[in-house]
């Protein structure tokens, strides 16, 4: 039998197309895996036993046309399964079960993929380490008691340690990149527009993109390549030519211009994270590439305006929540004793800061002050980049400001939890696509990540930079399985 | 700018959201130092600056008026935490 271990979602549908592999192999490797990690916390809702029906209906009658051969994936738990449990990692939904499928996973099932099982994830896809989930915190496979990032934490831990081949995640702030960054993985946030968000469950929705959590940039650009699709039932959902991404994916990024922000070069930044940044700008270099230094003179308040922009637009979607239609339910004396006290329990601490927040700056006399200026913040942030992308094909920056901490180190200070997000979110308030990919570690061994942000629509481009400088760089996780012991 | 105790209960009032006074002091400590790092905007002069909406920037398109999916009261009321077949139950709102 082949191995499986350390396969990448590429090798794997090319075994499975060649014979080599069956998709009950596959999916056993995967599920027996699972089932050994129950430590790392990284499922809410298993699927293995309908997963296994799947896989041996395949290898019946298989279908070796479609990109995902049945390949088994786990899902963040943010988009809506049909008929499995779909939690947004809140104790509001804790028995929802979606009558309908998120045009995403409906992408997946439809190239021949497997739904695996639900991951973990911050509740309602606010955090940035997975501590406000209510089904609790997430182990990084990198080391015990280290958060694996967040919000897609459960996604990025379970690819990490080997739980699934490839998996999904939403970034509203630098939810895909923050926790690929953090665990040694890569992590693409698509252009706002490109992957439908019918059937995810709503955060902010001018800021939501969901995207691909891969090993590798290869697997990235198929898994993309899947995602894609123009949905009328999103009506943001844009039309354009979408690519081949796998197909067309080159190596070869002569002569493209790589802008290097000044403004990222952020006071009290570690001396690792400015030695991984110059680390990239010489293999950018050495491929021929040239670098250009530019400026995103608004940067500083990309973060201040996003906690305008993100909480406002969560109180709205998260009105819905009122014990009426789905979801928890607490008694009340009257109507609105109940949907207060409905939404006093069913919500975490975080989300209700966050409701608060929302609620305060589109409040009678704080609108003007408060949220009409943070999109007018919005608009310069998207104008600075304009400007640069005049004279450059990229940019390119770390992904955060810090490897992976510890479990309970920031979670009394949403302040400094927040700031995890500085390098994430002007690129959501500018609707641009971004790929985190691991660039080498810390002191400690913890994994570290570089960021490469393109043009709206120019995903192409940023895989292709980010392929070169992954053969270059060559990184790899060792792990020892420590959390099966 | 400070966000006192009486600010705090009547965002929750309006969040329809019940809030003990324990947790209400602990978030209003909170927000005050949310606020107070994102008073760093009024630095920005923007009264020459037009708001952004939405990045994808397009007017909404216009479909036809048309059922999609009809009869599926059902899966509607699936997920509903007190119900009888037909309808959503809500407490008594009227006397």
């Amino acid at each position: 039998m082949t191995e499986i271990k350390n396969l990448t979602l590429v090798d794997l549908v090319s075994k499975v197309k060649s014979k080599e592999i069956s998709s009950k192999e596959i999916t056993e490797y995967f599920i027996e895996r699972s089932k050994k990690s129950k430590k790392l916390n990284s499922y809410i809702t298993e699927n293995f036993e309908k997963a296994k029906k799947m896989a041996d209906e395949f290898d019946k009658k298989p279908d070796f046309k479609c990109k995902l051969p049945g390949i088994p994936i786990a899902v963040k738990d943010l988009f809506c399964t049909k008929n499995l449990r779909t939690t947004a990692g809140s104790k509001i939904l804790e028995n929802f079960v979606p009558t309908y499928e998120s045009t995403i996973t409906e992408n997946l099932w439809s190239s021949g993929a497997i739904l695996l099982g639900k991951l973990n994830c911050d509740e309602f896809a606010m955090g940035s380490s997975n501590e406000t989930s209510f089904f609790g915190n997430v182990q990084n496979p990198i080391s015990e008691n280290l958060v694996p990032g967040g919000s897609s934490g459960g996604s990025a831990s379970a690819l990490a340690a080997d739980l699934t081949p490839a998996t999904i995640g939403t970034d509203t702030g630098g939810s895909i990149r923050q926790p690929a960054s953090f665990t040694g993985t890569v992590g693409l946030k698509p252009t706002y527009g490109s992957c439908s968000r019918y059937g995810i469950v709503a955060f902010a929705s001018s800021l939501d993109q969901a995207g691909p959590m891969t090993k590798d940039v290869k697997d990235c650009s198929l898994l993309l390549e899947v995602m894609s699709s123009y949905d009328n039932k999103d009506s943001t959902s844009v039309q354009f030519k979408r690519g081949n991404y796998l197909d067309k994916l080159s190596d070869n990024i002569k002569g493209k211009k790589i802008g290097i922000p000044k403004e990222y070069r952020i006071d009290k930044m570690p001396k690792e994270i400015e030695d991984l940044w110059q680390k990239g700008i010489n293999i950018i270099k050495d491929s021929g590439a040239e670098i250009v230094d530019v400026s995103l003179p608004n940067t500083n308040y990309a973060l201040p305006a996003y906690y305008i922009v993100a909480p406002a637009e969560a109180s709205s979607n998260l009105a819905r929540y009122d014990g009426v239609k789905y979801g928890f339910r607490s008694e009340g004396t009257n109507l609105i004793d109940m949907y207060e006290k409905t939404r006093s329990k069913g919500f975490g601490d975080e989300v209700k800061r966050r409701i608060m927040i929302g609620t305060y700056v589109l409040s009678s006399g704080y609108y003007d002050a408060y949220y009409l200026k943070a999109q007018k913040v919005r608009r310069l942030i998207k104008n600075d980049f304009d400007e640069v992308y005049k004279k450059v094909d990229a940019i390119l920056t770390p992904s955060t400001p810090s490897s992976a901490f510890k479990i309970g180190e920031k979670k009394d200070d949403p302040v400094s939890m927040y700031l995890n997000d500085i390098f994430t979110v002007p690129v959501n308030l500018a609707g641009l696509p971004a790929i985190s990919i691991p660039a080498g570690t810390d002191k400690k061994g913890y994994p570290l990540g570089l960021q490469i942000i393109g043009k709206a629509f120019d995903e192409q481009n940023i895989l292709n930079i980010a392929y070169s400088m992954e053969k270059q760089i060559n990184f790899k996780n060792n792990l020892n399985d420590w959390w099966m012991k | 700018m400070t966000i006192d105790l009486k600010t705090v209960k009547h965002i929750s009032k309006l969040s329809r959201i019940s809030l003990e006074d324990k947790k209400a002091e602990k978030l209003a400590s909170d927000l005050n130092s949310i606020f107070s790092f994102i008073e760093k905007l009024n630095e920005l002069d923007t009264s020459k600056t037009e708001p952004l909406t939405s990045i994808a920037e397009t007017t909404l398109k216009l479909r036809k008026d048309e059922i999609k999916s009809g009869n599926i009261r059902d899966e509607v009321l699936k997920n509903s935490p007190d119900k009888n077949k037909d309808f959503f139950v809500v407490p008594k709102v009227v006397e």
